[in-house]
């Protein structure tokens, strides 16, 4: 399948909904607008969730407040909708934007539960609040006129909802194959991940959390002109349950997923409302949400993927032209070979009561490859961390490139050149190999939100694509880009890892334990690489424990035991040394 | 606000508070056992206060009803796992569990109303009918997703609450009910009088936090649910099956549930939607507690029944929003409180 069938069979479907007014009855256009309107929703939630792993059961008060503020503007000062579109976008975004600084922070489920939390207070304060109508709701609202044209019927104001449905999915869509969706798409691997590659990953989750909202208002407003009529039950904390349920049962990580949830939940209610008083006759409406409850249950026991995933999985994969030639990234000034590249001053870290790294110094040198070594629990991955900023020395002094970074955030720190890997491999699974190498030129590129949505800067995007293509060759792995990486065995995705890192243009390379786990033959291809790596006067730190994997390697040695430095030297001297012996192997017998 | 009116308020909020501190225990228990956040244990405590004011009317409670279908229902499900697994040898303890036991709590319960029960019994038939429906929902709903991650067991959870909204509809109908007060003792406390019912609820608060204190501390049931939260895997190694705990936990979850909904029962009247608001409630006081602590659930439970009982007097339509809202500058400083542990969500 190439992308001209994409492109045809997108074409058809298309046709076939700009069709379908002229077909289907009006009850079944309306059930048509409902499922627009939904789906706007949905397709939010799953770039929220299914893409960025913000649960979020608070999307039905967004929808709210922009049709709150559309049927103010609208109904009570008899303004245009248009006007009203405009302020309950304004609105929404900006109460998304607020309640995303304060909550974003958050760590995982209680980052969702606070969307339970503003949920139901913001979906309390509809049916309390008095210029807008109590539970009573605002009625006699005007519908959306195009010039003179006024959109009362359904079948008209259907061709502006599929409209606005089909270009959110196209914008969508080309937003998550850029740069920033690209970032988002990385959320799930965890702050440390992202951090690493130089991507502020709270902001990130800002823009998908304000995108969000930004689809459930434009929703608001549809319904609000559509139906002409609202309360606060739409828009209550069960409605934010079964916008959550639409996503999931699409199938979270896809924005398809959205429109095929939305598609099959409303229509599956529909067929409840209509089919169980057949079955259970008197059965009161409420075995509805029963019924509805137990499928959605029933639905994550069995298919955690959502619907979309799964047929996707059947349909032929899309070929991909290997990426062209591109003129590159620009570089960042590197030093020269020898020069003094990183200084730890007297680095110190406790927690509580326990000294991991005590009053530990040492110096790289520009185009050198450096071990620091040690046995279990010597302080080697607490060294690492404060290197690369996850954590914080308590006292000492950092200088990378002639500037402190002691103080610095993880992402600064990457931004300044320092490319890590991680000792359990950090990759983004379902994305392939190209683009877990393009995550790395982040901070070498420049595109934004908007750009990326509309496709703008399409030679930024050449140029990455193909550097990653290039460091995918480089560590030798540029057979087969468009591999998913999760289908690598783990020594080619701790080689994929060090090209992903390389990706970032870096000074300083940071391995953390990157033989750990491999085999021989992988060991001895790793350390053919770095070497490799090392002829470019690339700058290598490695935190090992495999001494034969670094005697044969390395330039220098620090050895740390007990979280103290206990000497320093080449190889050779390193492993005559007694006291290293003594640390390692407890005294010489 | 005079002095006077304060108190009363305080009175009053320490009371609601102690009914929320009942479901916030219940609440962190099932949540450091089986790392499910239980909404629905607001909706056992309704249920509660419905079943003794259906008991009390001399009418079979819709229970009953619930209890049997889910008994039906779990059995089925852990039939067919059980055959699945070859382990069929296990098939006469899973029907003894799951079918047998519960059908005879409901059979008993029919039975002994049948003799116009006085009050007391009446209390113990209602908790009886309640305790085995978190344990039925746990095999029913969450057994099979048991290694999901927390979000997945929370999105659960909060369905299974809507589902069970509809069956508290369905069998218990939508009058709401208040029973009658358990004592008509009343005594002047600092020139504000004080009912009966408030100080039997902060005492329950009080002796059955205390019971849970001694369970978990001295038995050896008690010490390996601690355990089971602690590490699933490493005290699957000792012995001790997760299962086991996590059903154990869901009973004496749901048994201070229905506590609460009988302490409740005679003060508001309960709806069989009133639930959800008692379990979040309960909840934001268990997140104070940083879903780990017990003392701070409680404290942090009264500390919302405080904080309503005076926002109510300012502004009885806003008083959810007013401790909603406060649930987030409370979910700030507990995410800053707790340890920065890195979460990788799961493919």
């Amino acid at each position: 399948m190439t992308r001209l069938h994409v492109q045809l069979a997108a074409a058809a479907v298309l046709a076939c909904l700009a069709l379908a007014p002229l077909v289907l009855s009006p009850f079944s256009v309306t059930l048509m607008n409902y499922i627009g309107i939904y789906s706007l929703v949905a397709i939010g939630l799953a770039l929220l969730t299914g893409v960025g792993g913000i649960v979020s059961f608070g999307q039905a008060a967004f929808v709210g407040i922009a049709a709150y503020a559309t049927a103010w503007v609208s109904a009570l000062n008899g303004q245009s909708p248009w006007l009203g579109l405009l302020f309950g976008v304004v609105l929404t975004c900006g109460v998304a934007a607020v309640l995303g600084v304060v909550t974003l922070r958050l760590q995982g489920h209680f980052l969702s539960l606070s969307t339970v939390a503003w949920g139901l207070a913001i979906g309390f304060l509809f049916g309390n609040v008095e210029g807008l109508g109590r539970f009573n709701g605002i009625s006699s609202i005007p519908p959306i006129s195009i010039g003179s044209l006024a959109l009362v019927s359904s079948a008209q104001i259907y061709y502006l909802i599929w409209g606005i449905v089909a270009l959110v999915l196209l914008l969508g869509y080309n937003l998550l194959d850029s740069r920033l969706g690209r970032a988002m798409r990385a959320l799930r691997g965890g702050n440390t991940l992202v951090e690493s590659l130089g991507i502020n990953a709270f902001r990130i989750k800002l823009a998908a959390f304000v995108i969000a909202a930004f689809l459930a208002a434009l929703s608001g407003w549809l319904y609000a002109h559509m139906s002409r009529f609202i309360s606060p039950g739409p828009f209550d904390a069960s409605m934010g349950i079964e916008y959550l349920m639409m996503t999931m049962v699409g199938g979270a990580g896809s924005l398809l997923g959205g429109v095929v949830g939305a598609a099959i939940v409303t229509l599956l209610k529909n067929s409840v409302q209509d089919y169980l008083p057949l079955i259970a006759k008197g059965a009161s409406g409420q075995l509805e949400i029963v019924a509805f409850s137990a499928l959605f249950i029933l639905f994550l026991q069995w298919a955690r993927q959502g619907i979309v995933p799964s047929i996707a999985r059947y349909l032929p994969k899309i070929r991909r032209e290997r990426p062209q030639p591109a003129p590159p990234l620009p570089r960042r000034p590197q030093p020269t070979p020898g020069e003094l590249l990183l200084k730890v001053d007297g680095a110190e870290r406790r927690f509580g009561g326990l000294v991991a790294v005590n009053n530990v110094s040492f110096e790289v040198r520009s185009g050198e490859i450096l071990a620091v070594i040690g046995p279990n629990g010597a302080g080697k991955s607490t060294m690492f961390n404060c290197l690369t900023g996850a954590l914080r020395v308590s006292k000492g002094e950092i200088v990378f490139a002639g500037r402190p970074i002691t103080r610095d955030p993880q992402s600064r720190i990457a931004k300044a050149g320092v490319a890590r890997t991680f000792q359990h491999v950090k990759l983004r699974p379902r994305m392939s190999l190209l683009e877990n190498v393009m995550l790395g030129t982040y901070s070498r590129t420049r595109t934004g939100l908007f750009a990326g949505a509309f496709r703008l800067n399409q030679r930024e995007e050449a140029s990455a694509r193909h550097e990653a293509l290039m460091q995918l060759e480089r560590v030798g792995l540029g057979d087969k880009p468009f591999e998913l990486a999760g289908n690598l065995p783990l020594g080619n995705q701790r080689i994929l890892e060090i090209a992903r890192a390389l990706a970032a243009d870096p000074a300083l390379l940071v391995l953390d334990e990157p033989a750990a786990g491999l085999r021989r033959q992988e060991k001895l291809r790793l350390a053919e690489l770095l070497r490799s790596l090392r002829a470019d006067h690339l700058t290598i730190l490695i935190v090992e424990h495999d001494m034969e994997f670094v005697m044969s390697l390395v330039d220098r040695i620090v050895v740390l035991d007990f979280g103290s430095k206990l000497c320093e030297g080449v190889p050779s001297a390193i492993r005559s040394d007694e006291r290293v012996q003594e640390a390692y192997l407890g005294g010489v017998a | 606000m005079t002095s006077d009116i304060a108190a009363i308020l305080a009175i009053d909020g320490i009371a609601t508070g102690a009914v929320y501190a009942l479901v916030a225990i219940g609440t962190v228990l099932i949540f450091t056992v089986t790392r499910v956040i239980f909404i629905p244990f607001g909706d056992i405590a309704a249920f509660t206060a419905l079943t003794l004011a259906a008991l009390d009317a001399k009418r079979f409670p819709g229970t009953g009803a619930l209890v049997v279908a889910l008994a039906c229902l779990a059995t089925l499900i852990e039939v067919i796992s059980l055959i699945r697994n070859g382990e069929v040898r296990l098939l006469p303890r899973a029907l003894l569990l799951y079918l047998a036991i519960p059908l005879a709590v409901v059979g008993i319960a029919w039975l002994t109303m049948r003799m116009d029960p006085p009050l007391a019994v009446r209390l113990v038939l209602a908790l009886m009918l309640i305790t085995p429906i978190a344990p039925l929902l746990d095999r029913i709903v969450f057994r099979p997703i048991a290694d999901g991650t927390v979000l997945l067991l929370l999105t659960v959870s909060v369905a299974l609450h809507f589902a069970l909204v509809g069956l508290g509809l369905l069998f218990f109908g939508p009058e709401g009910v208040r029973t009658e007060p358990l004592t008509s003792f009343s005594t002047e406390f600092a020139g504000v009088l004080v009912s009966g019912q408030t100080m039997l609820i902060v005492l329950a608060a009080l002796v059955f936090s205390g019971l849970l204190y001694l369970f978990f501390d001295f038995t050896l049931v008690g010490k390996s649910l601690r355990a089971t939260a602690v590490n699933r895997t490493g005290s699957r190694l000792m012995g001790i099956r997760p299962e086991r705990a996590g059903t154990i936990a869901y009973l004496l979850g749901s048994l201070m549930a229905g506590v609460s909904g009988i302490l409740i029962a005679p003060v508001n009247t309960v709806f069989y939607d009133s639930g959800f608001l008692i379990g979040l409630k309960a909840f934001v006081g268990a997140i104070v507690g940083g879903m780990t602590s017990y003392p701070g659930a409680a404290i942090g439970a009264v500390g919302v029944g405080i904080l309503e009982s005076f926002a109510s007097f300012q502004s009885s339509a806003l008083k959810d929003v007013i401790v909603f809202s406060l649930l987030i500058p409370i979910l700030i400083w507990r995410s800053l409180a707790s340890l920065h542990s890195e979460e990788e969500i799961e493919e």
